[in-house]
């Protein structure tokens, strides 16, 4: 792979979040470089997803710190992590059911508008233009994940694997420096897995967008990260290069096991 | 002082009769996770039919005995309401399973409209009145403590003391029976109670069965009170705050809180209401319930109203 | 055959997003704008403007704010007629109080007033949704009542409660016939219909529709809730409230509080729940419907019933109205959740193939 990996742009130090009496995340420390594809593995409740949700803000962790870009996080709410550059997939799909496929990706568009309620309700000059802009702009992203001829289909009518890829595409919208994907092979089959890794890797060489990345499937981590961490009932049990967790014992015995 | 103690006693006794129509709110909400805002119409529904039962049953069975008469009334009047439920759950309930919350809630509003109009189209929309032998006269009590003593309307304390057993039976019949432990399931979540084998079904007819006789209690006591009248329907948005303040989900909470409904609605008409401008009532007790919104919105003993992200 | 997209390819994204696409719906919707405006005066007789077309023009415009905010953003309200009742009183407030102050300055300003406050009253919405907030829109309902019919200032102290206005006129043109009134309506709604449409069209749209869909996800993309939510409330309001003064000054020229009571409220949600949620369309089609609904049964019940030999009186007729009504907003929940409009469109996808089934 071509990219130069960075410096360190996101830093965790010793989260732990609890719900009530559970503890979701026990002291985790972690960073994530700039320009690179770093994953997170573990068994099924290990709080990976949560892992996630502290990044971008929707849960605040009870102790430890978030650092972005050398700047104190840990107290932020989405909307900032979306400002800040953080944008995300979600496990369950979160995509505007009500709304067709270029409306969600020109949602994600939001933050880059700036014309207000009054220009866009008489579609003067500066919304206009700006509408006309960015749907131009979303047309970029429906090329690069060749959904153009579904374009105008409201979302929930599809099926699974094209809403997977309209959630990429809503996240990709938002032209962030860090993406946050949650699971976003869930339930495909092989092709579509290709499909989507080849979007993943196109995504980090074009855009040199860094991607933090939850997956099950052992192969597509392995081939494609290059770093991977391992968390088990809420701990970090593993932190290094694929091979290098690949050969971890404690790995293995929480997680890899026997055949996969 | 005396008055005071009066005003506050006559607005406890209100708030009774506001709780039991919460109580009808609560009852559905816990345990099919609907607001019925046809609760109101029920309660006028089954007033009407007491009402023209009373009259119409010793007429066409030529009963002399008055309490025989009622008693036959009442229970035909039950009836029907088990009736309607079955209905209810056959034509609406069935075809929304799972449908999101606002749905259902716009849903009960077009059965507030249907029995409304059918109530009066089957009953007549005069006034009627409603006679179950409640003692009518005041009376004065602890004269000893008090100058001149307290003027209280037993009718309504015995209003009172009916809504307090029917709460008590209530809250005995969820928390102890088997069948209170599936409502309370089937509240939780409808297709997750479905695949363990809970009748949904059946049990929507029990429960708006039982809301419904609970509407007819609320009605024989209100119309007994007032006369039976078109403002019963808009006693559900009388009850709504009520709930607001107690939780939606508790049953001592639809006490508690048409009790300080009651309560504060009577002092503050008779002590704020010179200084604004009369008329508050109408509009404190929403106030209140809006206080509660912004701060306590799961009311003061409800279950706390959790996202799921 | 008739209906069709053939040959019409758009080489522009400004074309794609035209309001009317199809070459067929641009000129039916100037056919029906021509006919409004120029043919329907001359066809239609006093009494159809008075008891048909206006109220279904400022009914519309009251529906299609009440479709904003419940609809499009998905909040619901049972207080929309508190925002009518502060649009119409503070438009007559400024009308009177403000020595020439022009007509239309009264209107807007009446719907700004009732903005703020709808802002004011969309607050809760930040902290709940659903039935708890639809009990806090009716605290807001329930006090504007109040507040209308004691506070004498806002009557200019009138001793009956009731206000009046006359000698409406813009310029030089009088606002005196039914014909001048219904001309004065529809110039407002077109207006207002086009603003509407723009905005549901544009970053204010979607993101209304993105709270309503999934507000948790429409934050982590950048959408911010407090905005949303309330801008929904203050447009929502705006429309309400310059019906509202509407409603008051062209079609009753003298109201009391009661004309806005929560029954107005009902009446509304009714409108957008049987005319689509989330559509412009579905605004005008739920008022049409329900302004008509009630005449019609007048004057169609009574005939059905001599028909089975049953009269039906004045009453049975409203209480036929109230069944019919709920077993109606029954039938579209259940059945067509998504209204007339929905009912609508599946119609012209069927018209497109005509005269092929699939």
């Amino acid at each position: 792979m071509s990219r130069q990996i960075g410096d360190v742009i996101l830093d965790l130090q010793q989260v732990s979040l609890s719900f009530g009496g559970v503890k979701a995340l026990n002291d985790i420390s972690f960073d994530v470089r700039e320009h690179e594809i770093r994953a997170i593995i573990g068994p099924n409740g290990a709080g990976k997803s949560s892992m996630l949700n502290v990044i971008n803000g929707v849960y605040r962790p009870q102790e430890g710190e978030i650092i972005l870009r050398g700047q104190r996080c840990t107290r932020m709410n989405p909307y900032q992590a979306a400002r800040a550059g953080i944008s995300r997939t979600f496990q369950n799909i979160a995509l505007f059911k009500g709304m067709n496929v270029i409306d969600n990706l020109l949602s994600g568009r939001n933050l880059k508008m700036r014309s207000n309620l009054i220009q866009q309700a008489i579609w003067w000059g500066p919304a206009r233009r700006e509408e006309l802009a960015h749907r131009a702009k979303v047309e970029e992203v429906i090329d690069f994940l060749e959904i153009q001829h579904i374009r105008k289909t409201p979302v929930g009518r599809l099926p699974y694997g094209l809403q997977k890829r309209v959630d990429l595409g809503r996240a990709l919208a938002m032209e962030p420096s860090i993406l946050l994907l949650d699971e976003p092979m869930a339930g495909m089959n092989v092709e579509e897995k290709q499909d989507m890794c080849r979007f993943i890797l196109d995504v980090n060489d074009q855009f040199g967008t860094t991607i933090v990345l939850i997956e099950h499937d052992m192969a597509v981590v392995m081939d494609i990260s290059d770093r991977v961490v391992v968390l088990d009932y809420g701990r970090k049990i593993g932190d290094g290069s694929p091979d290098e967790v690949r050969a971890n014992p404690e790995v293995i015995s929480a997680y890899l096991g026997a055949s996969h | 002082m005396g008055f005071f103690i009066e005003t506050l006693i006559g607005g406890l006794m209100a708030g009774m009769l506001y709780s039991l129509v919460a109580l009808g709110f609560v009852l559905i909400f816990k345990a099919s996770g609907v607001f019925n805002f046809a609760q109101g119409a029920m309660v006028l529904f089954a007033a009407l039919a007491m009402a023209r039962f009373a009259v119409w049953i010793p007429a066409a069975l030529d009963i002399g005995n008055p309490v025989l008469g009622t008693g036959l009334a009442f229970f035909a009047a039950a009836v029907l309401m088990f009736v309607v439920a079955w209905l209810i759950e056959r034509l609406v309930l069935r075809h929304l399973v799972n449908q999101e919350g606002a749905t259902l809630l716009m849903a009960t509003l077009g059965i507030a409209y249907v029995l409304e109009g059918l109530g009066t189209s089957l009953f007549g929309s005069d006034i009627y009145k409603i006679d179950v032998g409640m003692p009518k006269d005041p009376v004065m009590i602890l004269e000893g403590t008090f100058e001149g003593g307290l003027l209280i309307n037993k009718e309504d304390f015995v209003a009172a003391l009916i809504a307090a057993v029917l709460v008590g039976l209530l809250a005995l019949f969820f928390q102890k029976t088997s069948t209170g432990r599936a409502l309370r399931a089937v509240a939780d979540d409808h297709q997750a109670a479905q695949s363990i084998g809970i009748p949904l079904n059946r049990i929507w007819v029990i429960v708006w069965s039982v809301a419904g006789v609970v509407a007819l209690v609320a009605g024989v006591i209100w119309g007994s009170k007032l006369g039976v009248q078109f403002s019963l329907a808009t006693v559900a948005l009388r009850g709504l705050p009520v709930v607001i303040l107690g939780g939606l989900t508790s049953i001592p909470g639809a006490i508690i809180g048409g009790l300080i409904i009651g309560v504060g609605e009577k002092l503050s008409e008779v002590y704020l209401g010179p200084m604004i401008g009369g008329g508050i009532e109408i509009w404190f007790a929403y106030q209140l319930a809006l206080l509660f919104l912004l701060f306590r919105p799961q009311g003061l003993f409800g279950e706390k109203i959790i996202d799921r992200v | 055959m008739l209906y069709r997209e053939n040959g019409q390819f758009k080489t522009s994204y400004a074309a794609d997003q035209q309001i009317f696409p199809i070459a067929q719906d641009r000129w039916a919707m100037l056919g029906l704008l021509l006919f409004a405006f120029v043919g329907v005066p001359l066809l239609v007789d006093e009494y159809l403007f008075r008891a048909i077309l206006i109220p279904f023009l400022i009914l519309s415009l009251a529906a299609l704010g009440v479709n904003i905010l419940v609809g499009f953003c998905g909040q619901i309200t049972l207080g929309a007629g508190a925002f009518m009742a502060v649009g119409a009183y503070a438009a007559y407030n400024f009308h009177i109080r403000i020595a020439g102050m022009p007509l239309l300055g009264s209107f807007l300003l009446g719907g700004l007033t009732a903005a703020v406050v709808g802002i004011f009253f969309g607050i809760p919405s930040l902290r709940v949704r659903g039935l708890y907030l639809a009990v806090a829109t009716l605290a807001a309902q329930f006090f504007t009542d109040w507040v209308f019919l004691r506070v004498p200032w806002f009557t200019n102290n009138a001793s009956s409660g009731s206000v009046s206005v006359s000698n409406l006129q813009i310029m030089h043109w009088q606002i005196v016939t039914p014909v001048d009134k219904y001309l004065f309506c529809l110039s407002f709604v077109t207006v207002f219909a086009l603003l509407a449409k723009n905005m549901t069209r544009c970053a204010v749209g979607r993101q209304w529709m993105a709270i309503r869909d999934m507000d948790v996800a429409a934050e982590v993309i950048g959408i911010r809730p407090l905005f949303a939510k309330l801008s929904a409330f203050a447009v929502s309001s705006f429309f309400v409230g310059t019906a509202g003064a509407l409603w008051g000054f062209i079609h009753l020229s003298s109201w009391e509080p009661a004309a806005f009571s929560v029954d107005r409220s009902f009446q509304l949600l009714f409108m957008v729940i049987i005319g689509g949620l989330g559509s412009i369309m579905g605004s005008f089609f739920g008022a049409a419907f329900i302004v008509i609904l009630p005449i019609a049964l007048n004057q169609f019940l009574p005939a059905l019933g001599s028909v089975f030999g049953i009269s039906i009186s004045t009453a049975g007729v409203s209480h036929a109205e109230l069944i019919i009504f709920g077993g109606l907003i029954i039938f579209f929940l259940i059945k067509e959740p998504h209204g007339l409009a929905r009912l609508w469109s599946t119609g012209k996808e069927k018209l497109r193939l005509w005269p092929f089934p699939h």
